[in-house]
């Protein structure tokens, strides 16, 4: 039903000036295989004499010439068509069959074909069976109409605009020759007023102010619509409007996406596509950097930011995952949105199989992911949180923010040389200091053994490493022979290694370990061995995280000498500080004697449910200092190693390093170390405030394999290296590896076909609605043939041409007069072109999610318009976020300013978009979406009727209205609906609000408790000097003109 | 004020019978789908589906999908394993788990872990549950069909819910919900035709859900699932602001009506049309929601049977309101219960949720047989995967090989068991059931065949059952 419908639909789209068939329709003379043959097999034989050849039968293709005609030079290879010989021909006696057997498509596919479908193909194979490639991937078609000449170089400008002109003429040309087909003529110009607002929407998403307007209409000069357009697209906001679509492609979000959709910092990505456009970039460069930024020679900042579009994909920190599983899906994402956004094809489809209907191979698709191998990354991002642990990033101060940073450096250097210079007082307070330390002494095992396979190495510094064998749990015993006498306290020390995940101490994958239990036994020299009970311990930290069900409410080190009591699990843990040294002191109840001959032996029990929270290197040390014996005495151990040296023996490197840790702790400079943390803490804060951004690290590229139906485990499939889909290049004929550099450049070269069709293509729909092929998310063999091939590629090569000049291609297009056109169309037109095929008129269509917003806000005159930074956050529903975990979190809303950004900084949860967005379609951008959908729901009005934000807005503009509206009721009108719409107001318009404001005088003059429970929505002071029910009434018809079907389109 | 108020509606009459409605990708398709409601006053226009008539007549109007989120362990519910029992604590086979995706679990000893409830035989037709299922089981065994042998294609939760929910592992496609909306549309007139609603209970991981679980992905935005929430305004910006009573508000409405009216006048613009009529569904909806949230009216057996007084949140109170939803006609209703991720103490922790569960379950089944709804009303029961009859330490690993799920009303042969795990209840392997399969024999209850009803989406026919063949499981179908 839905195809036979878009079939009858397609007869009066394409073909309406066709002669007339006795059943089957309006029918084309001279029958075109592309435009009317190739969607007739795409759509119902394809699927099964396509390209994918696992799904081909009868060893039949018809998507190629070979299939459908045969081999010219082979009689034996005849095919299915014989040019001129309907009758003889195999193609036409199988889809006409009576036969249920015979018959094509069969019965059982649900596909059949109609008796139009059937006469096209009859009078296909009758006029001589002519076969094309598909249109998109043939080379651009220069036509005449539209041959430019080459600008002379002495006076670019003018040239460029004479070619401009040119141009855009030729724009008008081809809708002409169209039009002149179907025998439509061109639309009269829109009027003045709805030129500038359209022009102001479509190129910086906001409306033209009052003022603009009329300046407009007042500017009588033939250059006034070229001024405006001008000066729109030297506008900041321009680059905020098309970075709102580019952001859509790339797939550009503040969360991660999968599972627990943590936070991730990107914003300096979308501050550099917003910047690139403003500063019209050239589009090839662009592609290149985003793509390979990283790879370029010396790199700079913007282009290691750009490079980040290799890193925006979904990322999951599920326990749980297997790195290999979500390696897999990371880089096939990327091949989906680099064919997707650059390609305009759906390449991703050949992942499990070769594409059924466009001429792709699953071995093109992993030779495509072959180019995104060398991206450094991790399957699963374990532990990760919103900044640092996404993989590689780079900090992005601003000019402020780095003065600032110099400055707080130069502070650090003077505190820190105060610190580090000796002086005589110093050196008598630290004599007196030694005296009062604690001795440590090294315990160098003699022997040392794992339980379950973890490898112990004893290291120079008497350290003991771990290393091989990782398993979850472990239980280390050591033997430490001939002790010093008299020993009252054991300390551990945990120490990083760069060999651990996070530097360890632990081996657990966030760096962290659980000591469950540490346990001493005591052989004196008679060989009597006896336990040595524990008491008193303390700890450098104790990890306070996850300690939901931990009997000691935090990680203590109380529970490692518990015997267990409290759960064997349960230990000392340090998840927050992982990457530092930490120790834990015991103090033993009884001295122990020790001497020649007598042995400790220490078990550290590592049992933790949750696995590998094993010790990664520690060192063990005892004293005979008097008790109380606590951690916070210790210096660390290379201090200790100093004291135990006699003061006249030690060496001067020992001296420096024993002055030096005094220095760090004596009470003398207690005041500029002070100073120093207090620093230290400003540079920490002024950190943490620059926002970071994840780049592109390039490292040695990983095997890829082609994956059998897409199965990850499958290691049988061939190794690819990276390579261009074959039918869209020539094979290498190089043996160097390919690069991201290398696919960029591709891209956007002279023998791609595809990338500048495809953008001239949205840049089109951007403009009207709607694309010339309406299917801007594909143009392959299922795409939809254009309604003007020629105007395609027109645009396509003038693009190119120009050195990818994205405004130099805007300008072309919105100068036109086919863009100038009014969108109201008669009856008999919507009739005759329902769906504006053919461009008698311009599109009228509601504004995109966040400029509906973005009006209200411009309308009301709350709108910030700041342009870049990170991410905002206006009102959003309590609770809204209550299924996210990991953690669980509570949306915050911005203060200030931040409340009245444009939408585009909205903060832009994958899992949970703001809902106003999403109620007006903005996609979650968990993948490339290149065809935003534009519905029309219920959910809508609801949030134009009460979301806070758009209820502030409202009361924002009715004091604008109050105050600068006029003297008259009926000026106010006017002002509003000028604000609003830029247009005047009619009489019946004045009439219905006038009911409406008298009506709620009323109201809220009855009601001053709602009057002022309806003001106090949203932050904005609520002004003191104005009535209250005025106010409120005034706020009703507002909220009436913001709910306006003709306040949220652009016509 | 009557002049601007009747163009309004002179207006959009006028163009309502012509409406190609409001959404740009499928506007060819509109005309099929909408058809104005003679019988509303405000005219509005009802999208009443793609499929007319249906592929076969259908043997349910709706579905309550009860989703066990988090991975409900089969082992210990429904899906008895006396081997297991007998080797518990033992090392399971090689054989087994050779080559096998494994999560946490991953390069640990994997050992047998003895089902942690004692099962019994319910009801006449012997259905085999966990004691756990009082209610369920005490009630209602003869009412439902168990499937034993489901298996899936992802081990970890977001994607074994897209999966389960979309057919699809990766994001951007329809919610099975948004699909049957776009094919049959909703018989509600003034409730979303998709609900869901999610609870969270006390015991597992409170693992997340995605709304990405009930986007209509490629379908327009109107197919949407709306989330009914238990606190605030249970839909998002359903309640009036601050301020405004209802008849202010329609004052506002009224206004805005009369002037896209008068716009619509010389314009006469089909989504003009489509806007005054989604204003109209819109103000009914902020009645219709807090008048089917509101549930004071139901008698106290109601409460009794339910066990719950409703309006806090919990599952028994959703099961409540699935009932009256369905009443009201709404096509697709989503329960989520957050509790079921076990990784440990399984056994405290599934007698604990499922106890969160097993009496409004049983409630609603209860309910809608005695109001006669139970026969159209297709009931599903399940979750995204289930879990290791290993060991993980006290708990199970998410395991995707074999699992269970069951399903009531809506033309399933009652009493039934079907399909079956190994002797360890690692893999299905008697009559295997894939989630394919069960979207295809869903939406053949609803009188779909599957390989028919596909929406164009990046060139190509996309369907919720996707690309590789899925079979209607006519074994388990009356």
């Amino acid at each position: 039903m839905i195809r036979r419908l878009s079939c009858v639909m397609n007869l009066i789209l394409v073909f309406p000036c066709f002669t007339l068939a006795a059943d089957v329709g309006d029918f084309p003379q001279v029958v075109e295989f592309n435009r009317d043959i190739r969607p007739i097999l795409s759509e119902n034989c394809i699927f099964c004499h396509g390209p994918d050849k696992n799904k081909r039968q009868a060893d039949l293709r018809l998507d190629t010439a070979e299939g459908l005609t045969g081999v010219p030079t082979d009689a034996a290879k005849l095919g299915v068509v014989i040019p001129g010989k309907p009758l003889e021909s195999e193609l036409i006696r199988r889809i006409v069959s009576s036969d249920a057997e015979q018959l094509m498509p069969p019965p059982d596919s649900g596909k059949q074909l109609t008796p139009r479908e059937i006469a096209l193909l009859k009078r296909w194979v009758e006029q001589g069976a002519r076969y094309e490639g598909h249109w998109a991937f043939l080379p651009l078609k220069r036509a005449a109409a539209a041959t430019p000449n080459q600008p002379p170089v002495q006076d670019q400008t003018q040239a460029l605009a004479a070619h401009q002109r040119k141009s855009s003429l030729a724009i008008d040309a081809f809708v002409r020759e169209g039009l002149t087909n179907v025998r439509l003529a061109p639309g009269a110009e829109a009027n003045r007023t709805t030129l500038i607002r359209r022009l102001s929407f479509d190129l910086t998403g906001l409306p033209p102010t009052p003022e603009q307007v009329d300046a407009f209409l007042q500017d009588t000069s033939a250059e006034a619509y070229e001024h405006v357009v001008d000066r729109l697209l030297a506008s900041p906001h321009y680059g905020e409007r098309l970075a709102i679509w580019w952001l859509d492609l790339v797939r550009y979000a503040d969360s991660v996406g999968y599972h627990g959709d943590q936070d991730v910092s990107v914003a300096p990505f979308r501050q550099y596509v917003i910047d690139s456009f403003n500063a019209n970039q050239r589009f090839d460069e662009f592609t290149l950097e985003q793509l390979a930024g990283d790879l370029l020679p010396e790199p700079s900042r913007r282009q290691k930011i750009a490079s980040g579009y290799n890193r925006l994909g979904m990322m999951s920190a599920e326990g749980g995952v297997q790195d290999k599983e979500y390696l897999a899906k990371y880089i096939a994402e990327r091949v989906r949105n680099a064919s997707g956004t650059w390609l305009g094809v759906t390449l991703g489809c050949a992942e499990c199989h070769d594409h059924k209907y466009d001429p792709f191979t699953t071995r093109d698709f992993y030779r495509f992911e072959a180019f995104f191998a060398d991206i450094q990354e991790r399957g699963l991002y374990s532990g990760a949180s919103a900044d640092g642990t996404w993989g590689p990033f780079i900090k992005v101060p601003n000019p402020e923010e780095e003065a600032a940073l110099a400055e707080l450096d130069r502070q650090l250097a003077v505190a820190k040389a105060k610190l580090n210079q000796p002086t005589p007082e110093l050196a008598t307070a630290q004599a007196a200091w030694e005296k009062s330390q604690t001795v440590w002494t090294l315990l160098k095992p003699t022997n040392l053994t794992a339980a379950n396979g973890t490898t112990l190495t004893l290291k120079e510094d008497g350290s003991i490493l771990a290393s091989g064998e990782s398993p979850s749990t472990d239980t280390y015993v050591l033997t430490c022979e001939n002790l010093p006498s008299n020993i009252t306290a054991i300390r551990l020390e945990v120490l990083p290694d760069d060999t651990f995940p996070a530097k360890g101490p632990g081996r657990a994958g966030n760096g962290n370990f659980v000591l469950s239990e540490f346990i001493v036994q005591y052989k004196d020299a008679s060989g009597t061995a006896q336990s040595v009970p524990l008491q008193n311990p303390t700890a450098t930290y104790e990890q306070v995280g996850a300690a939901g069900a931990n009997p000691y409410g935090k990680w203590a080190i109380a529970a490692a000498i518990d015997g267990d009591v409290k759960g064997k699990t349960w230990g000392w843990a340090v998840m927050e500080k992982v990457g530092q040294p930490h120790s834990a002191l015991f103090e033993t109840v009884e001295n122990i004697a020790g001497g020649t001959g007598t042995a400790l032996t220490i078990s550290l029990l590592q049992n933790l449910d949750n696995p590998q929270h094993t010790i990664g290197r520690f060192r063990l040390s005892v004293t005979s200092a008097p008790r109380p014996v606590r951690i916070e005495q210790a210096p660390p151990a290379p201090v200790t190693a100093i004291l135990a040296v006699v003061a006249d023996q030690r060496n001067n490197d020992q001296q420096n390093k024993l002055a030096a840790y005094y220095r760090s702790i004596s009470p003398e400079l207690e005041p500029t170390r002070q100073q120093l943390a207090g620093i230290e803490k400003s540079r920490k804060d002024l950190e943490s405030r620059i926002p970071s951004t994840l780049i592109t690290a390039s490292v040695a590229p990983r095997m890829v394999r082609v994956l059998r139906r897409g199965n990850w485990m499958d290691e049988t499939g061939e190794e690819v290296t990276p390579a261009f889909p074959a039918i869209l290049a020539p094979a290498a004929t190089s043996d160097l590896r390919l690069t991201r550099i290398d696919l960029a450049r591709w891209m956007t070269s002279d023998e791609n076909p595809l990338t500048a069709r495809v953008f001239v293509n949205r840049i089109w729909k951007l403009l009207f609605g709607a694309g010339l092929s309406r299917r801007v998310d594909d143009l392959g063999a299922q795409g939809d043939w254009p309604s003007h091939p020629l105007l395609v590629d027109h645009l396509a090569q003038e693009f190119i041409d120009s050195g990818w000049n994205i405004k130099q291609l805007i300008k072309t297009v919105v100068m036109s007069a086919t863009y100038r056109q009014t969108s109201t169309a008669s009856a008999e037109l919507r009739e005759i072109d329902p769906y504006n095929r053919w461009l008698a008129r311009q599109g009228r269509f509601r504004l995109d999610a966040e400029l509906v917003r973005d009006n209200a806000l411009a309308i009301s005159g709350l709108l910030v318009t700041k342009v870049g930074g990170t991410s905002v956050k206006p009102y959003q529903p309590p609770g809204y976020w209550a299924h996210l975990n990991f953690p669980t979190r509570e949306w915050q809303n911005s203060n200030g300013n931040d409340l009245y950004r444009r939408g585009l900084y909205t903060h832009w949860q994958r899992q949970y978009l703001h809902p106003s967005l999403m109620a007006f379609d903005a996609p979650s951008r968990e993948e490339c979406t290149a065809d935003r959908a534009r519905s029309n729901t219920p959910l809508q009005s609801l949030v134009l009727l009460n979301d806070p934000s758009y209820i502030e807005a409202a009361r924002a503009f009715a004091e604008q209205i109050i105050r600068h509206g006029g003297a008259t009721v009926s000026d106010q009108f006017q002002f509003a609906i000028r604000r609003a719409l830029s247009r005047p107001i009619t009489p019946a318009e004045s009439e219905v609000l006038a009911h409406l404001l008298q009506a709620h005088r009323n109201e809220y003059k009855a009601d001053p408790a709602a009057a002022s429970e309806l003001l106090s929505v949203g932050a904005k002071p609520v002004p003191a000097d104005l009535d209250p029910a005025e106010l409120a009434a005034w706020t009703s018809v507002s909220r009436a003109i913001l709910n306006l079907h003709e306040t949220i389109t652009r016509n | 004020m009557t002049i601007p108020a009747s163009i309004a509606r002179r207006s959009f009459l006028q163009t309502a019978g012509v409406s190609l409605g409001s959404i740009a990708l499928s506007s060819l398709l509109k005309k099929e789908g909408y058809a104005a409601d003679a019988k509303s006053n405000a005219a509005a226009e009802k999208w009443t589906g793609t499929l007319h008539p249906t592929h076969f007549p259908p043997k349910a109007k709706r579905v309550i999908w009860l989703y066990m989120a988090g991975g409900m362990t089969h082992i210990d519910t429904f899906d008895n394993k006396p081997k297991l029992a007998e080797l518990n604590g033992q090392a399971m086979p090689e054989s087994i788990t050779k080559g096998q995706q494994i999560a946490q679990l991953q390069g640990q000893k994997l050992n047998c872990f003895a089902p942690q409830h004692p099962f019994k035989q319910w009801g006449e037709s012997g259905q085999s549950m966990a004691e756990i299922w009082p209610h369920l089981g005490g009630k209602c065994a003869d009412d439902i069909c168990i499937v034993r042998s489901l298996f899936t294609e992802a081990i970890n939760h977001d994607p074994a819910h897209t999966f389960m929910n979309t057919g699809s592992m990766n994001a951007g496609r329809p919610a099975m919900g948004s699909w049957l909306l776009y094919g049959l549309g909703s018989e509600s007139e003034s409730l979303p035709g998709f609900v869901v609603m999610v609870s969270t209970g006390g015991f597992g991981q409170k693992q997340p859900i995605a709304a990405r679980q009930w986007h209509s992905g490629f379908l327009p935005g109107q197919f949407q699932g709306v989330e009914f929430r238990g606190t605030g305004d249970p839909v998002l910006y359903v309640g009036n602001p601050k301020g405004v009573n209802s008849k202010r508000q329609r004052d506002v409405v009224d206004a805005v009506q009369s002037l896209n009216g008068l716009a619509n006048v010389s314009l006469d613009d089909p989504e003009i049309a489509t806007r005054v009529s989604q204003y109209e569904l819109a103000f009914r909806m902020q009645s219709s929601v807090p008048e089917l949230m509101d549930v004071r009216s139901e008698p106290q057996h109601i409460f009794d049977l339910y066990g719950t007084k409703g309006g806090d949140g919990s599952f028994a109170s959703n099961c409540l309101l699935a009932r009256r939803l369905a009443e009201r006609g709404t096509r697709f209703i989503q329960l989520y219960h957050r509790d079921w991720d076990h990784h440990g103490a399984v056994k405290e922790h599934s007698a604990g949720t499922a106890r969160e569960v097993d009496q409004g379950i049983a409630a609603l089944i209860t309910d809608l047989k005695q109001r006669d709804m139970l026969k159209d009303t297709l009931i599903v029961f399940g979750s995204e995967f289930g879990r290791t009859p290993m060991a993980q330490g006290n708990g199970r690993d998410h395991h995707l090989a074999g699992f269970t799920m069951w399903f009531a009303g809506g033309g399933f042969k009652p009493g039934l068991s079907y399909g079956a795990t190994d002797e360890f209840g690692y893999h299905a392997v008697e009559n295997r059931v894939s989630v394919h399969d069960i979207h295809a024999t869903l939406l053949h209850q609803l009188g779909i065949d599957h390989t028919k009803f596909s929406y164009k989406f990046q060139g190509l026919d996309s369907k919720l059952t996707g690309v590789e063949p899925a079979r209607v499981v006519t074994e388990l179908l009356t």
